[in-house]
């Protein structure tokens, strides 16, 4: 972004099509301009809340098990450093009135166990990590 | 009994029930800043055009103690009207009694008063102000909802909907206003929500206010199920009485036309779109300076800014307004804009309105979080939506019009009626940038100086395909226009389309991307 950003204003100040005086114009009425890439033209505009406040994406990691809903822990079948195989149920998660079993989904060895019976979590909450 | 005695005896039974749940319930009612029901209602419509039906309508709940009591009215009001001489069945519901909860009764009196606006195929107004279901009545209460849900969705895209919130609106109660098609909310005094923050706090330990969970602000911003967000009540039934002069009665009629008048001189075409592809500028001002008398009025102001729409009135007909906004996220098609387009174009489309597209985008968001929020799903809608309207559909390139956003901001490819582009359009595949960098990419690669390569590799695309005149060619549009020329060649089109009728093939109905 920071990238952009330099290129852009490079950009602004090579004025190749004598529009500055319209730029300076509507940076002066628009303080609150951005920059977004778009197709590798450097727009300027306004960026939206939602947008600036996306969460970068991280690749899903089979090893780590987060809880898909809020909820509670209500059992914890496992225990750090014990090997457990594919389909093997590992813990239970109360939520919306229904017990949700976890379920293993390949075989591994239980690394770190992040919550304790009875704790309640949000959703994306660290439960369980493999290795 | 003399006539004149028992006429003072329904008297004395109307002033009890007009009272609704009594002077310490209208107290607390006025201290949030809220109006009674009945002073809503006549806030809303013309003077003294507001007739009551069902006035003495009581509930006959018999568990939990309610045979004990008396609820005026049943918590809701219902009747008919005018706004500004147009027709408007209206019903709202009493909060000062048991706090406006719906039981069978209070949902019977508002099914009542759908039908006959069904039957007369005049505009149904809804006032919400509620607790949610009457517990003691069980499911009756829901009962009452699902016939409300029904008649919703008959009536929609036959006679205009509007939903008002001016209260509490929790639980199933929110899906009403949801199916019908414009909803205002008014700050501190609207709040929507599916589940309370009570039970989300107790099911999940999260903790929220209303105002954050489902306030006005949240959905007039974020979720996009308001349409018209107002500071207060009054300003919020200026903003209806004003939306009902822009809409027909039903959808076998077209809205009420007005004198007509030229745009204000202030937003002066020539100079509003800055000639710099990247740069920003208000397309309001556009739509001003096109529109009879630069009256504007703008819906979902607040969501999805990147995406401007509206009602105006060219030569004194209502018109409904699509444009990309370069100022907000350079304009790009994205899920939450291509949702609010889509939606508006229907509904300009079921009630007999013509369509001007402006356009201005560079193409489609890019991103994993878009491309995983299903971009494909929502952007079809624009797609389908222009496709499937009749009415007059015209549409004004100003600049840039690349790629997928070219076919979807009413192309001629499907089916606008008129398509004009301004010397300074851009119609092709995709920005000069990005397609040189593929085209060229061997030479630009290969080159001594890469850098000088792309620029004028860049150019050279810019000059033979960032114009209007390569479209033109092929017919896909029909006419390069001065700006200047642009509201003249608009209102020939909508008054040479005034009789426009296309057949479209038998269906039942088709299958929207939703």
């Amino acid at each position: 972004m920071l990238q952009c950003l330099i290129r852009s204003t490079d950009y602004l100040r090579s004025d190749q099509f004598g529009w500055f005086h319209i730029k300076e114009q509507i940076m002066k009425e628009h303080k609150d301009l951005g920059i977004l890439n778009i197709d590798t033209t450097l727009y300027k505009t306004r960026i939206s809340k939602s947008f600036a406040s996306r969460k970068p994406y991280k690749p899903p990691d089979p090893k780590i098990i987060e809880s898909f809903i809020p909820g509670t822990i209500l059992d914890i079948m496992v225990k750090v450093g014990q090997d457990v195989t594919k389909g093997e149920n590992l813990m239970i998660l109360d939520a919306m009135k229904m017990q949700n079993v976890l379920i293993c989904s390949a075989d591994a060895r239980i690394k770190r166990i992040a919550v304790k019976k009875g704790d309640k979590v949000s959703k994306g909450t660290l439960l369980l990590e493999m290795e | 009994m003399p006539l004149e005695k028992k006429i003072r005896e329904l008297q004395e039974k109307r002033d009890k029930i007009l009272l609704g749940g009594g002077e310490q319930a209208i107290e607390k009612q006025k201290a949030l800043g809220k109006r009674t029901a009945r002073e809503r209602i006549m806030a809303l419509l013309d003077h003294n055009t507001f007739s009551e039906y069902d006035l003495f309508v009581e509930h006959d709940a018999r568990d939990f103690d309610m045979d004990k009591k008396s609820l005026p009215s049943d918590g809701v009001v219902i009747g008919t009207g005018t706004i500004y001489g147009a027709p408007i069945a209206v019903y709202a519901q009493d909060f000062t009694v048991a706090g406006g909860s719906l039981g069978l009764m209070h949902s019977r009196k508002i099914t009542k008063i759908m039908d006959h606006a069904l039957k007369m195929k005049i505009p149904l107004i809804g006032i919400n102000d509620s607790g949610g279901a009457r517990i003691q009545e069980g499911v009756n209460s829901l009962a009452g909802y699902g016939e409300i849900f029904f008649r919703n969705t008959i009536s929609s895209g036959v006679i205009p909907q509007i939903s008002v919130i001016l209260g509490p609106c929790a639980g199933g109660a929110v899906y009403s206003p949801a199916l019908t098609d414009f909803v205002f909310v008014v700050d501190n005094i609207s709040k929507m929500f599916i589940t309370g923050p009570e039970v989300i706090k107790t099911v999940l330990g999260e903790e929220i206010s209303m105002e954050d969970l489902g306030g006005a602000r949240v959905h007039s911003e974020v979720t996009g199920n308001a349409h018209f967000f107002a500071a207060t009540e009054e300003e919020c039934f200026e903003q209806i009485k004003r939306l009902i002069t822009f809409i027909p009665w039903n959808n076998s009629r077209k809205a009420r036309s007005f004198e007509s008048g030229e745009p204000d001189p202030e937003y002066n075409i020539e100079k509003i779109v800055p000639d710099d592809p990247t740069l920003p500028y208000d397309v309001r001002d556009v739509i001003r300076a096109i529109i009879d008398k630069s009256d504007f009025f703008e819906i979902m102001e607040h969501y999805a800014k990147n995406m401007v729409i509206g009602f105006g009135r060219m030569g004194g007909r209502t018109t409904g307004f699509v444009a990309n906004q370069p100022l907000e996220m350079a304009g790009v098609l994205d899920v939450d804009s291509s949702d609010k387009a889509a939606r508006f174009i229907r509904y300009c489309d079921s009630f007999n309105i013509p369509i001007i597209t402006l356009v201005d985008l560079p193409g489609y968001l890019p991103g994993v979080d878009q491309e995983h929020a299903g971009v494909i799903r929502h952007g079809a809608k624009v797609l389908y939506a222009y496709s499937e309207a009749t009415v007059p559909k015209l549409t004004v390139i100003l600049r840039k019009a690349y790629g997928g956003g070219y076919i979807a901001m009413g192309s001629r490819h499907l089916r606008a009626d008129f398509v004009f582009a301004w010397p300074s359009a851009e119609i092709a595949v995709m920005g000069p940038e990005g397609a040189a960098n593929i085209i060229f990419r061997k030479e630009i690669m290969s080159s001594d100086d890469p850098d000088g390569m792309r620029r004028q590799k860049v150019e050279e695309y810019k000059a033979k395909f960032a114009n209007p005149y390569v479209a033109a060619s092929r017919g896909y549009i029909d006419a390069v226009i001065v700006p200047g020329e642009t509201r003249r060649l608009l209102l020939h089109g909508i008054e040479i389309s005034e009789n426009k009728d296309v057949a479209m093939p038998y269906k039942k109905h088709g299958l929207p991307p939703f």
